[in-house]
């Protein structure tokens, strides 16, 4: 489960939406429990696919190695990922499922129609790697501010 | 909470978040080794079920898993040869990618 507040999840929508068409992408920052992934903050970054970035998003390994240095500085962790699908459902696509990496990360997408933000959902990785899994977002009141 | 474990003249490699439920809930965990394999090598013998979500069925890294040693990628180093020295740690580093394209 992730939890987290509503500001973190409109910082993301404000993303996607600033993005569209593009898709945009970033890390999500907390703690990891037993139970849930605790996302405090989200940091933004640059979408690395050289083309079709209306389709595709990457985030490169020295964006990730910079960004988990920067998070551990802030005795935080990356606990999962977002990224936008615009003009398309919030759901994980095939590429999506081929390019996942670690079971255990919080996968969150927003859909963005017509330049507005749409549905926003979570999901993880399920331990074989053969599907996502659907992932509840229990909303909490409040948060520390957005770096 | 970020902990560690490790012995000395052993190099710290940091684990991701979703992998420290395999090493006991620790951050860091100390390989021995004088290469980045042996040291990958020493922390799947320390801990054999990180194997199956480091590597592929080739024994191979994961496509997406890549090592740095301190700032480093040792791709572009001499990949698992890539010699320590004491002072160096290591990161398991995941690159991330998807959209929806399917």
């Amino acid at each position: 489960m992730m939890r987290t507040s509503p500001d973190i999840l409109d910082a993301i929508r404000a993303h996607g939406q600033t993005a569209y068409p593009e898709e945009c992408c970033g890390f999500l920052l907390g703690h990891a429990t037993a139970e849930n992934n605790h996302v405090v903050a989200v940091a933004p970054v640059e979408n690395r696919q050289s083309e079709n970035r209306e389709r595709r998003y990457t985030i490169t390994p020295e964006d990730y190695h910079a960004a988990d240095c920067r998070a551990r500085r802030q005795s935080l962790d990356i606990v999962g990922f977002y990224h936008s699908h615009p003009d398309h459902p919030a759901r994980p696509s095939a590429t999506d499922l081929a390019e996942a990496t670690f079971p255990g990360y919080t996968y969150v997408i927003v859909s963005i129609r017509d330049g507005h933000p749409a549905d926003l959902t979570a999901w993880s990785l399920a331990a074989d790697r053969s599907r996502f899994n659907a992932e509840a977002i229990d909303l909490l009141p409040a948060t520390i501010p957005t770096p | 909470m970020t902990t560690s474990y490790q012995t000395q003249s052993s190099t710290p490699i940091h684990i991701p978040t979703p992998l420290r439920k395999f090493t006991g809930g620790h951050a860091t965990i100390g390989a021995q080794g004088d290469t980045v394999g042996d040291a990958l090598d020493d922390l799947t013998q320390q801990f054999p079920v990180l194997k199956q979500h480091l590597y592929n069925d080739e024994g191979v890294l994961r496509s997406f898993v890549n090592v740095y040693r301190n700032d480093e990628d040792i791709r572009y180093l001499d990949g698992e040869n890539t010699p320590l020295a004491v002072t160096d740690t290591l990161s398991i580093v995941p690159s991330i990618a998807g959209g929806c394209l399917d």
